[in-house]
């Protein structure tokens, strides 16, 4: 395990108690504003002394209260990208971005600053200072900073939700490459679904300093009972890859062997892709439908019906494609006679896929 | 400097040597202790707070008097200091402790109030990359509160320069040893046909003053548009 935690403190209005072991890539610690997950990650970097616990990274003890070991913060070996940047406005954008490269004794092969800067496309911001870069921008040389100040681990703590949506839509794929061209684990704090489903390897979502569900993004996204923020955030995940280009301008999608057809997607056949169905954007039907503009019909069957207080419920469908999450009315349920088991259909309409919802599979 | 008589000159140089020994020994321990007042929490910090701000409240006379019981050659501190070869009372040195005592306050509240205009979060992030303690402050907060410190180095230099109540009362009025400017002005005024001469002194401690805060005002400019990033 890359990562390990386990943690216990006591915060004002309930007591943290968070164990978890992450494996290499990136894993999202999911929840709600205020449900302890900043204190996880402050007790992982070190700005904050956990009353008990032992965490630490490829087998290097961080924090062991048991043990008496409490490393400071300068000494973890982390590349922390905050949520507001906080870069050096007495630095400049160069001056920055080789901070922690300055402190970081030799160990390890160094990450190649040209390289960094390349792939965060800031090598025309080098001489500038923080404080007339656009917030997109803070943000990437922020990137860029973690990364040259030669971590064991990267911490992001919602590193995009201070900026707008065009500027989340922008950043995403850096984080991607992040996750996919370097070896560095991530722990990556969010409280949006479309993050989790874009960018985790691994879930551990926390409510109120439990953990609720952790395990693999996919396995996380397509359990009915995860749910995030209500139920228009609920939505599983596909694994596909690009088959071809239409000239309509749809882009075919091959997912298991099933064909799904989305909205042009500016990636090259072959390439792999990650594709968030959001649950309400899927209809179900008993038997194959006919005469319906919907593209994608993907058959498959139950697996579970997840039945709340109010008038809707969750079903997870199996399909050639992956779990399928659709959220109908308990009503449907009853008027189609949907048990688990039972062979189905569901239906998604090509145009419902966001754009933000399909990333680098 | 023809127009000015050897006496005068000798206080002016005098009055700068003291008020630069002053800031200059002031300068760290001001430093020091604005950071402790602005970061730090203790037990004994309103003691220290306060003690730090009495030669601002009290009566010149009563921290010259009180400056003279504990460094005059038979004070607590000054026969120990005086068995080390460092003699205050009556020498320029004592001069200098005066006016650095009086200087003290002004200078730590300017510090202290640029240091607390600094983001901990800046100082939190230079850790988790890798600076010690003693490095973010070197590499962080001491670039972010220069123009705090020029201010108060200036301040300093400043009332230094005019300090004459503790100052005479601790080490009187010798002329090349502890006449300062102020004490200088003060002495030239009691005499008949010295007012040519005060005049003179009070025409260099007005442009020395000006200048000063001239110098601060266009470097803490410099500093903080710099820091702006612009």
């Amino acid at each position: 395990m890359s990562l390990s935690v386990r943690l216990s403190h006591r915060l004002p209005d309930f007591d943290l108690d968070i164990r978890f072991d992450a494996p290499p890539g990136l894993t999202v610690l999911f929840g709600q504003s205020g449900s302890g997950k900043t204190t996880v990650v402050n007790a992982v970097s070190g700005l904050l002394r956990p009353d008990s616990g032992r965490i630490s990274v490829e087998n290097r003890v961080l924090v062991d209260t048991e043990n008496r070991v409490w490393l400071p913060p300068h000494r973890r070996k982390l590349g922390y990208i905050f949520q507001e940047g906080r870069l050096f406005p007495h630095l400049t954008v160069k001056q920055n971005l080789l901070y922690g490269r300055w402190f970081a004794r030799a160990g390890g092969p160094a990450e190649d600053p040209d390289k960094v800067i390349d792939l965060l496309g800031i090598g025309a911001l080098l001489d500038r200072r923080p404080g007339s870069l656009s917030g997109g921008e803070k943000q990437r040389v922020a990137i860029g900073r973690a990364l040259l100040a030669h971590p064991q681990l990267i911490l992001a703590d919602e590193p995009l939700s201070a900026l707008d949506e065009p500027r989340k839509a922008e950043l995403m794929p850096y984080f991607e490459r992040l996750r996919d061209e370097f070896t560095i684990p991530i722990l990556y704090v969010s409280h949006s679904a479309t993050e989790v489903a874009r960018l985790a390897t691994t879930v551990i979502a926390i409510d109120r300093g439990r953990v609720r569900h952790q395990g693999p993004a996919a396995e996380v996204l397509g359990d009915p009972g995860f749910r995030p923020q209500g139920s228009r955030s609920i939505g599983a995940i596909l694994q596909a890859k690009v088959a071809r280009h239409h000239d309509d301008g749809l882009t075919e999608l091959d997912a298991g062997g099933a064909s799904l057809f989305l909205p042009h997607i500016a990636r090259d056949p072959g390439q792999p892709v990650r594709v968030r169905i959001t649950a309400h954007d899927v209809v179900l039907a008993t038997t194959e439908p006919v005469g319906l503009s919907a593209l994608n019909i993907l058959s498959g069957t139950v697996r579970d019906i997840r039945t709340g207080d109010g008038p809707g419920a969750i079903v997870s469908v199996d399909t050639r494609a992956g779990r399928i999450l659709a959220r109908v009315t308990r009503r449907s349920i009853t008027a189609l006679n949907l048990s688990v088991g039972q062979p189905c259909y569901a239906v998604i309409k090509s145009v419902a896929v966001a754009p933000e919802d399909i990333g680098k599979g | 400097m023809s127009w000015l008589g050897p006496e005068e000159w000798q206080a002016v140089a005098l009055s700068l040597k003291v008020s630069f020994w002053a800031t200059l020994v002031a300068l760290p321990l001001g430093t020091l202790t604005a950071y402790v007042l602005a970061r730090h929490s203790f037990p004994g910090k309103q003691a220290l707070n306060a003690l730090v701000h009495l030669p601002l409240i009290m009566p010149p006379v009563v921290t010259g008097y009180l400056l003279l019981l504990t460094f005059g050659t038979r004070g607590a501190l000054g026969s120990f200091l005086q068995e080390w070869g460092l003699v205050f009372a009556f020498r320029w040195t004592g001069a200098a402790l005066a006016a650095g005592v009086m200087a003290f306050p002004l200078m730590v509240r300017a510090i202290r109030l640029s240091i607390e205009a600094v983001d901990p979060k800046l100082e939190q992030a230079a850790a988790t990359l890798g600076a010690s303690r003693l490095w973010v402050f070197v590499t962080v907060t001491l670039p972010l509160i220069l123009p705090g410190i020029l201010a108060g180095t200036v301040l300093a230099f400043a009332k230094a320069m005019g300090e004459f109540g503790a100052t005479i009362t601790f080490v009187s009025n010798i002329p090349g040893e502890t006449r300062t400017l102020p004490t200088a002005i003060y002495g030239f005024l009691q005499v008949p046909g010295g007012e040519g001469a005060a005049l003179r002194l009070v025409v260099i401690s007005v442009v020395i003053a000006v200048g000063a805060l001239l110098l601060s005002e266009f470097l803490a400019h410099r500093a903080a548009r710099r820091v702006a990033g612009a």
